[in-house]
């Protein structure tokens, strides 16, 4: 966007610059879009502000050619153009390089999950994830792993949706509230609560679990059983038992080795590994 | 796409220069040219919708992996090198148990004594790299085993702990496998 307004004027003198404009839209990967040609042109006018030029690699295939492989594609930014976020590149990409490119995001503030996706080989949130400005490598940028891709960096998390709703994610009690208004719950038994709640179902910590890549049709995989120890632990709710007992199996459970990816990919810096370890401790004694 | 924001973004500027009258007249011109896009959908009915997901669903790839996950988590995790020293030390154990077994039919000499003699006419470059390889194993499965028990006790699970702990064991297994290959 930036770099549209410094070059709108001149785009709009020349008429004749309407239809190499169409041509981008249309054939985006055959032109050299808009940003590229802003980025490299300010790279040669001005020496007193050098361009910071990034290449982010993107994972690309789309549905409608179903025969062509998944390939990468290079897009390269201006970095002094560009916000500090991933998810700001991407969009940028988007908005003034190839309109085709297709990724999920919402609220770019880290809160909704919806812009996760495999960043430099981790699983994080594209608008928490710092574009590095040290380093001149390649940024690489993937769908989240071993998932189906819906397009680019759509990925299908239909599986994980459906195991969530397996875990019935909703509190259940039959006594009435005492007082007849509300569950009240002890400060103590709420700050157990505590790093459980504040999970965003991004997928982020399920895709980067090696046993979940392999086993995801039956092992619920570190979110779902974050979520899962969400309700264990809730002093409100009264089916832990009924809770345990679906857990109680070799798949859905115990297919996690503590391999603890999950922990360490978590971009809410919340820690899966421990809530599972704690569902283990909880059904042994 | 990049056509209307260019439109978009002439009329902003018109609206902050309200002067250029040339451009003004020939943003407006443009922004009627540009709106009056056809959006060309077609409307099916739930059933159709289902099979072209359904067909699409067919053809979607798996997103890559093993090959593109953070090699020092995937290669060198505690957990999976537990699994392959695990799987040598007692696959090692099994095929010398099933060869002692079978060595009386088949004439082979793998008592003590003579795997003793034969080993320590080895080199000592060799004899230091067979104790290796099975001392490093044996060390590293020991470490983490320990390990394991800890994080099966909820010990030493904060993210900075996981990442340094890992990077310890594969420390302390080197440093014993070499002591044991070479010191004992």
């Amino acid at each position: 966007m930036a770099a549209l307004r410094s070059t709108a004027s001149a785009l709009l003198g020349a008429a004749a610059a309407r239809p190499s404009l169409r041509m981008a839209a249309a054939a985006p990967s055959a032109f050299r879009g808009m940003a590229q040609l802003a980025d490299a042109a300010q790279q040669n006018n001005t020496a007193s502000e050098q361009a910071n030029l990034k290449t982010f690699q993107i994972y690309r295939w789309n549905p409608d050619q179903p025969s062509e492989k998944p390939k990468m594609q290079s897009y390269t930014l201006d970095l002094n153009k560009t916000g500090p976020m991933v998810l700001d590149a991407l969009i940028r990409i988007k908005n003034e390089i190839d309109p085709t490119l297709t990724f999920r995001r919402s609220c770019r503030e880290g809160i909704c999950g919806s812009c996760a996706m495999n960043i430099n080989g981790t699983n994080t949130l594209a608008c928490l994830c710092r574009i590095p400005n040290e380093d001149k490598a390649d940024m690489k940028i993937y769908p989240l792993p071993h998932t189906y891709v819906v397009k680019d960096l759509v990925p299908d998390l239909t599986q994980f949706y459906k195991q969530y709703k397996s875990i019935k994610p909703y509190l259940q009690r039959d006594t009435p509230a005492p007082d007849g208004r509300e569950y009240r719950q002890t400060k103590a038994d709420r700050k157990k609560l505590d790093g459980l709640y504040e999970c965003i179902l991004c997928a982020c910590c399920s895709t980067s679990c090696p046993s979940y890549w392999w086993n995801s049709e039956e092992y619920l995989g570190p979110a779902i059983l974050l979520q899962s120890y969400r309700w264990l632990v809730d002093s409100r709710d009264e089916k832990t038992l009924q809770r345990q007992d679906a857990l109680n199996n070799s798949m859905s459970l115990y297919r996690c080795h503590t391999i603890l990816n999950c922990t360490r990919t978590c971009p809410k810096g919340l820690n899966p590994g421990q809530a599972i370890q704690s569902i283990k401790k909880q059904m042994a004694f | 796409m990049i056509a209307q924001r260019t439109g978009t973004t002439a009329l902003r500027r018109v609206a902050a220069n309200p002067n250029a009258v040339f451009t003004s007249t020939f943003a407006k011109a443009a922004m009627s040219q540009m709106q009056t896009r056809q959006a060309t959908t077609q409307k099916i009915s739930a059933t159709e919708a289902r099979s072209i997901l359904d067909a699409q669903r067919l053809n979607r790839p798996v997103s890559p992996h093993l090959d593109i996950y953070d090699k020092q988590q995937t290669f060198f995790g505690g957990s999976i090198w537990q699994r392959f020293t695990g799987s040598g030390l007692s696959g090692g154990l099994y095929v010398f148990g099933a060869a002692y077994l079978a060595a009386p039919l088949l004439g082979w000499h793998l008592e003590s004594a003579s795997l003793v003699s034969a080993f320590g006419a080895l080199p000592f470059a060799v004899k230091s790299g067979v104790k290796f390889l099975v001392a490093w194993p044996f060390a590293f499965h020991a470490f983490n085993g320990v390990r394991h028990l800890a994080l099966d006790l909820g010990m030493f699970m904060k993210r900075q702990q996981i990442v340094k702990g890992g990077w310890y064991i594969w420390g302390a297994s080197l440093v014993s496998g070499l002591y044991l290959a070479f010191f004992l």
